[in-house]
């Protein structure tokens, strides 16, 4: 090929060398006997949550069904248990599950086992980085920022350390907004750093703008110019009142740290001249403590139980990286006083009550039957009002995520190899610039585009990923290994779509298997992942 | 809206895409006849409105002082040596000979203001007529003219950027199918368009699809495929972009030995010829980025590099475009994203200045050999005379498109927002 674009550094020397570590060490033969039956798991993960989980889930459940009801909506059957841990490990991993990880859930005994599979996630590293990356975007967006002074990746590296202890959230936002210190020891000092302004410190406005959106879930950035139109309750005053919470943050030798001499400064529409803003919290003032720094008194204020704004945005964020779209739209623009639509007041309640558990949210907003129906429905307008589990877009981390692991029949988790790990995180980079990130937190819906098409059909990446390589490309192994054509079709299938495949689908990639020769045999299994991996059903999430 | 299609390609004509290409915005109803007469104004390569549009970045900032806008032999002159042009009374730095000469056919506003004094900001400002908002991605102007205009019967996006820097053009609020398709020198073939595999195997593993395709509509509504994923439209537009006798258009090495040296042997003389060629094969908007110009040390010699390269590429583009007879239906501006300081700082650079620098536009209803705009020889005056805002260029731009620049877009958050808030310039056009 001779490709005008720079091609992606040609890793695959480090996957082909983690392998050959893995094969010295005797592990990569443990493959064999997943063509065979499912393995064995040696120890069963805890249940996922005692008590009353499913009584809420059922609670919201029930404003669900009353509103189909409503509407004559017939709502969609109950997926069955592997389309649930498919969207589970799309959703918290940020990629399909391994063929390893299918036969160990198959493995797996009991009604409640999706739950139990649930539990072993939350503990597992991949999702407490993919979690923490995903909501690092709602506070600092995707961009570098200022160099010297702010360090995206430690920000997400302490963001999944926390969300790995489970740490409640109200703290966890907390020490976000009321941070001292310099990046490397504290952090979460990046979420003001990233905002400097060179000469001038560390920007209000955005911050303000930050803070009302990603923790609040409102939009009062609209009237930073002039009073809110539109029928927007937002007053100029209000913003500007909360930008100067951070009127006195500022850098110095020691980090960052408040500077109780600084004022926060604006013009008003209307005014000629600049004028000190105090600070002040644009409801629920009562709520404002009295006493301490201004960024601890708005953390207190934020993330007080009675503030329910703060639980409903993060019930809503939450809701949408689950299902990738929000129960309220767009993800950061809640009404404060309503209406809210079925399951968010009564989500919020329990998030409350339970000191802003996020791993009790997610088990609880997963045990629902909203989360657990099928995509299936023959009504386009039912997922709009959730009566079926909404068809979505794979976001590009997901597809590029999903391209490798199925490419591999081992899990790349924390346990692989690092020559592998390296070599993922380098493709997925890669494949995310060409296939076009979706920026800050993007949950609409479009078709694929071009381009991208072409980078599936004919890129790198997955023409790397399905081609013969007898040393590590799961298509190959399966052609060598499988002891016969169903065998190697099943298998194929649940590494790619996680699923078995239909008797149509088993009878034309068996048809073709059989009519094969020595290498045409293997050829026939490229094409095979080829074909999945470019079919619907892998790149929308369902 | 063009809601249901993508920046590419012609089977998806869709009625009210016909309506604007017609004018006839306004009328709720049409007829077969106003279908057909919306095609043929299409197809009508003269008269106005345009219907294409090449841009021309000159990323980093070209000197307004080095290049279109000489002030030479006063304090803020910086050494700068001048030529006559094609436009009486008209001087340009010496090294625009070429360009000099094809005036006739060019106007040069000396008065462009832009309110962005930073590279990243400033480019989102030129190019989408908008300063950067944190609550929306405003669409680059191509993206509008594709979402605007009837699709044209072309097999390849109609929406291409060619070298892009770090800040290729966008759809914005009007969806990812309106950004730009990126290609880097056009010295070859473009990337992902080949199949890795022989044809009889591609097609093979097309055929396996469809068996897959099959099993998951089972049971779901057919508007998921053509509404929502558009999986098999783009499956086909992909396959019919792979198999395309115009994807020849991007490959320059095609072209005539006379005409690519004529461009110069560089890859932005490469990237205009392939513009020319994509224009030829109906793309609507290509824009095209000569990087390079961010002096802010040895400033006349750095400007002088990137005035060799672009003095042979820019000429021949438009001579190129008169002699096929696309210029009268095809816009094409040159400029950067700001101008540069008139006083020469202590690196003999020039720094930033977005207060008044200069643009050259021709074609596609720009009136040529004209002058619109001067800045102060003195370089004391901030402020140029007939001030021309970035804003102002695109309405104009627009307008010549026949595109109704006022015409309010809802936004993805809900605020209705106007493809252009600025000015028609007429003194450039009438």
């Amino acid at each position: 090929m001779s490709d005008l674009l720079p091609c992606p550094p040609r890793s695959a020397w480090l996957r082909n060398a983690a392998v050959l570590v893995g094969l010295v060490g005797g592990a990569a033969f443990g493959v064999l006997h997943w063509f065979e039956k499912p393995v064995t798991v040696t120890k069963d993960a805890p249940v996922a949550e005692q008590g009353d989980t499913g009584m809420v889930a059922k609670a919201v459940d029930a404003e669900f069904e009353e509103e189909w009801a409503a509407n004559g909506e017939e709502p969609a059957p109950l997926a069955d248990d592997l389309t649930l841990m498919r969207r589970l490990s799309l959703v918290l991993t940020g990629s399909i599950p391994s063929l390893q990880e299918i036969r160990e859930f198959q493995a797996m005994t009991g009604t409640d086992r999706t739950r139990r599979w649930l539990s072993r996630l939350l503990a597992d590293r991949r999702t407490s980085d993919y979690l923490a990356e995903r909501l690092a975007r709602a506070f600092v967006g995707t961009e570098n920022g200022p160099f010297l002074i702010y360090r995206r990746r430690r920000l997400v590296e302490w963001l999944g350390d926390a969300l790995l202890q489970n740490r409640p959230y109200d703290r966890i936002v907390r020490e976000l907004i009321d941070s001292k210190g310099v990046w490397t020891t504290s952090p979460q000092v990046n979420f003001i750093t990233v905002t400097n302004e060179p000469g001038k410190g560390p920007d209000e406005a955005k911050l303000a703008v930050r803070v009302s959106r990603a923790f609040l879930g409102v939009r009062i950035d609209c009237v930073e110019c002039h009073d809110g139109k539109l029928g927007s309750p937002w007053k100029q005053a209000d913003f500007h009142q909360l930008a100067a919470f951070f009127g006195q943050t500022d850098f110095a030798l020691t980090g960052l740290r408040d500077d109780p001499k600084d004022r926060y400064k604006a013009r008003y529409l209307g005014q000629t001249e600049e004028a000190v803003i105090p600070a002040q919290v644009p409801w629920k003032t009562e709520l404002l403590p009295e006493k301490g720094g201004p960024r601890a008194r708005l953390a207190r204020w934020v993330t007080a139980p009675e503030n329910r704004a703060f639980a409903r945005a993060t019930v809503n964020r939450l809701w949408a990286l689950l299902f990738n779209r929000p129960l309220v739209s767009p993800v950061d623009d809640l009404p404060l006083a309503g209406p809210f639509p079925p399951g968010l007041e009564r989500l919020a309640d329990d998030f409350i009550a339970h000191g802003f558990d996020l791993h009790r949210l997610i088990g609880v907003i997963t045990a629902t039957r909203v989360f657990q129906m099928s995509s299936l429905s023959e009504n386009p307008e039912a997922e709009r009002r959730w009566a079926a589990f909404p068809v979505t877009r794979l976001r590009p981390e997901q597809m590029a995520g999903s391209v490798i692991q199925a490419a591999s029949l081992t899990t790349l988790d924390a346990e692989a190899h690092v020559l592998l790990r390296i070599k993922r995180d380098l493709d997925v980079g890669n494949f995310v610039k060409r296939y076009g990130d979706t920026g800050e937190d993007d949950f609409e819906d479009g078709g694929g585009t071009i381009p991208q098409r072409l980078l599936l059909m004919n890129g790198n990446m997955v023409s790397e990923n399905v081609r013969n390589n007898p040393l590590v490309n799961a298509g190959t192994r399966i052609a060598m290994l499988a002891p016969d054509d169903r065998t190697a079709v099943e298998t194929a299938y649940l590494a790619i779509f996680t699923r078995r495949p239909t008797e149509a689908e088993r009878g034309h990639f068996e048809g073709l298997l059989a009519s094969s020769k020595g290498n045409g045999r293997q050829n026939v299994m490229s094409d095979l992942y080829w074909t999945l991996m470019n079919a619907t059903e892998f790149s929308w999430n369902h | 809206m063009n809601a249901d299609s993508t920046c590419l390609g012609y089977d998806h004509l869709t009625r009210r895409t016909l309506m604007r290409g017609a004018g006839a915005a306004g009328l709720s109803w049409l007829t077969p006849l106003a279908d057909l007469l919306a095609v043929e104004a299409e197809k009508s390569p003269s008269g106005k409105p345009a219907k294409s549009l090449i841009l021309l970045w000159l990323g980093g900032a070209a000197s307004q002082l080095d290049t279109f806008d000489p002030h030479p032999a006063t304090k803020i002159g910086g050494g700068v040596k001048t030529i006559g042009t094609a436009i009486k009374g008209v001087q340009f730095a010496a090294g625009l000979e070429q360009t000099a000469s094809v005036m006739g056919d060019v106007s040069v506003i000396r008065s462009m203001v832009s309110r962005e004094g930073d590279h990243e900001r400033a480019f989102y400002n030129i190019k989408t007529g908008y300063r950067p908002d944190p609550t929306l991605i405003h669409p680059s102007i191509g993206a509008v003219l594709c979402h605007e205009l009837p699709e044209t019967p072309v097999e390849i996006p109609t929406h291409v950027s060619i070298l892009p820097n770090q800040w290729p053009a966008r759809g914005g609020y009007l969806g990812a199918k309106f950004d730009a398709f990126q290609v880097y020198d056009p010295r070859g073939s473009i990337p992902d368009v080949r199949a890795r595999v022989a044809d009889e195997r591609m097609e093979k593993r097309l055929e396996s699809l469809e068996v897959v395709e099959r099993a998951f509509a089972a049971g779901r509504a057919a508007s998921l495929d053509t509404q929502k994923t558009l999986h098999r439209l783009s499956i086909e537009r992909a396959r019919r972009m792979m198999t395309s006798e115009q994807l020849k258009a991007f490959d320059v090495s095609l072209a005539p030995a006379a005409e690519r040296n004529a461009y110069g042997d560089t890859p932005f003389g490469r990237g205009c010829l392939a513009a020319l060629r994509l224009i030829q094969t109906g793309v609507r908007c290509v824009e095209v980025t000569l990087s390079g110009w961010d002096t802010h040390a040895n400033n006349l010699e750095g400007q002088a590099a990137q005035v060799k390269i672009l003095d042979a590429a820019y000429a021949s583009l438009i001579r190129d475009l008169k002699r096929h007879g696309l210029l009268e239906s095809t816009i094409v501006l040159c400029g950067g994203e700001f101008g540069r300081t008139p006083k020469i700082n202590a690196l003999e650079g020039r720094d930033h200045w977005p207060h008044a620098f200069s643009m050259l536009v021709a074609g596609g209803g720009f009136a040529g050999g004209r002058v619109m705009g001067a800045t102060d020889p003195q370089g004391e005056k901030k402020e140029p005379e007939k001030p021309v805002y970035v804003e102002d260029l695109h309405a104009t731009v627009l307008d010549l498109l026949g595109i109704d620049y006022l015409k309010e877009m809802m936004t993805p958050i809900g605020r209705p927002m106007a493809l252009s808030k600025g000015d028609v310039v007429q003194e450039l056009t009438s």
